[in-house]
């Protein structure tokens, strides 16, 4: 059974403008359905980054986007089938600040799937997280898609347990993105045994769609948008012939295609990374086939930031809600067998805000 | 002795000349470069240090949450147009622009010592880049 409501046909049974000026974002299209095969919707809302300050403060920008997102994700009619959490609820891993971000997502009205991050983890290894929000890798199937969770933001033993004086300073020292003193991201040797025996309960035809807080390809080291055994965990997926990994961490639109396994970030609530060509002193691996987003307006708090939303139907759609921007749209291009964008993946098409340098 | 009385102040006074030039002709030695280099990097390591400092502003945000390795900051295209303010402004601008809103925090006065460092790291994170001006 399939249910599709237009942003028009909602509003004009909303009862026209003043229902219009109301709504805080386009109602979108919405796939649903009930039995394996059928279509389905489900949104992603990642990188939130919620800040204390002190005792109750909290940095006020990115509560904003969190709970926008919130809002905008209820507002979904008829509504998607679940939200996907893409990992950073808190941004250095505070209890205050793991509750403060639950407060917020309580208010969604459909059940949410954890992936952690780094910002995540790395004050107490996981430990609240294990408690309030989910395992930290798990798999669960949805009409017919198999869905894995992976905690990719593991590291070596080394600088995990014995690098850093106190936990406080093992979680800064992973918080800040450039440091030269941070360490890769792995999935590590346990998880990949765990998920090669998960993999074996599935057909090779079985939709696979993988969540992962890093990306499980390689970028820009200097950043961890990288995951250091991604080629490891690539050849666990390789026997699969519909395979996509989705991620957050990179707070940007990002999107690639490696053998079989399609690759897709969203951007944060939080705020909007530079891509790693605009640092001018290292190479990089930015994949060729992203059409960058336009680069944010810093005195637009909400520009570059946002969530999306993932349509299965046979294929995949993602939509991409920019708060001060146009929503894109990536989907699978059929004569290319890749994702692109349905309104500028053409050089031609492009325009001068997609430029980065 | 008259005579012996004036070479010496010929001798003094050429002495001096010499003095003069050796000051004026300035022909700075590796040592002066290694000395200056050190000098611009240790402006350089503060900048660094305030750009990753959550106590530059008054939230706890800190500018390479938004800007890793200053990337993003183009440091070559000031002074411009800044469109949002309607004026041609300069990179120190910005930075104060950055730490009053989304830092929250004061500006920093254009020649103190904090705002040079930040300007330091942030054009040294993007030497060899070609200078323009003006570029959006």
């Amino acid at each position: 059974m399939n249910t599709k409501m237009t942003r028009r046909t909602f509003l004009k049974a909303a009862g026209g403008f003043a229902a219009a000026a109301a709504l805080p974002v386009g109602l979108v299209e919405v796939a649903r359905g009930q039995k394996p095969g059928d279509k389905f919707t489900f949104a992603y809302i990642s990188d939130s980054h919620i800040t204390q300050i002190k005792g109750s403060e909290f940095v006020r920008n990115f509560d904003n986007g969190l709970k926008k997102a919130v809002l905008e994700v209820n507002f979904m009619d008829p509504q998607p089938d679940f939200v996907v959490f893409g990992g950073d609820l808190a941004q250095l891993g505070k209890k205050e600040e793991f509750e403060h971000g639950l407060e917020m997502m309580k208010d969604l009205t459909v059940p949410v799937k954890w992936v952690t991050g780094e910002h995540d983890y790395y004050l107490d290894l996981g430990k609240y997280w294990q408690e309030k929000m989910a395992p930290l890798y798990y798999s669960f199937n949805h009409k017919g898609v198999h869905f894995v969770v992976l905690n990719s933001i593991l590291t070596d033993d080394d600088w995990m347990y014995k690098r850093w004086p106190t936990p406080e300073e093992r979680m800064l020292q992973m918080a800040r993105l450039d440091n030269p003193d941070g360490s890769p991201f792995m999935v590590k040797g346990e998880q990949r045994a765990w998920l090669k025996k998960d993999l074996e309960k599935i057909g090779a035809q079985t939709p696979l769609i993988v969540l992962s807080h890093s990306p499980l390809y390689k970028i820009f080291k200097p950043w961890n948008f990288w995951t250091d055994d991604a080629e490891q965990v690539q050849t666990i997926l390789k026997p699969f012939k519909n395979v996509t990994v989705l991620h957050g961490h990179v707070h940007q639109v990002l999107y690639n295609q490696i053998g079989n396994i399609a690759f897709k970030a969203f951007m944060a609530t939080a705020w909007p990374w530079p891509y790693p060509l605009t640092y001018s002193q290292l190479p990089n691996m930015m994949p060729v086939i992203t059409v960058p987003m336009n680069r944010a307006d810093p005195f637009k708090e909400r520009d570059g930031t946002g969530w999306g939303y993932i349509q299965y139907n046979g294929g995949l759609s993602y939509t991409h809600e920019l708060w001060e921007n146009s929503p894109r749209v990536v989907k699978k291009d059929p004569k290319m067998n890749r994702p692109g964008d349905t309104q500028y993946q053409s050089p031609a098409k492009r325009i001068p805000p997609q430029k980065h340098y | 002795m008259r005579k012996l009385l004036s070479l010496s102040i010929l001798l003094g006074l050429a002495m001096i000349g010499l003095t003069m030039l050796i000051a004026y002709a300035d022909p700075f030695t590796e040592a002066d470069l290694k000395k200056w280099n050190e000098a611009f990097r240790a402006v350089v390591k503060e900048g660094d240090s305030l750009f990753h400092s959550s106590k530059l502003g008054k939230n706890s945000v800190s500018c390479d949450m938004c800007h890793p390795n200053a990337s993003n900051s183009h440091p070559e295209t000031y002074p411009k147009f800044q469109k949002q303010l309607g004026k041609v402004v300069g990179l120190r601008d910005m930075i104060n622009w950055c730490i009053q809103n989304p830092l929250e925090g004061n500006p920093l006065p254009a020649d103190e010592s904090k705002m040079i460092a930040l300007e330091a790291y942030i054009t040294y994170e993007r030497r060899g880049v070609k200078l323009e001006p003006g570029k959006h």
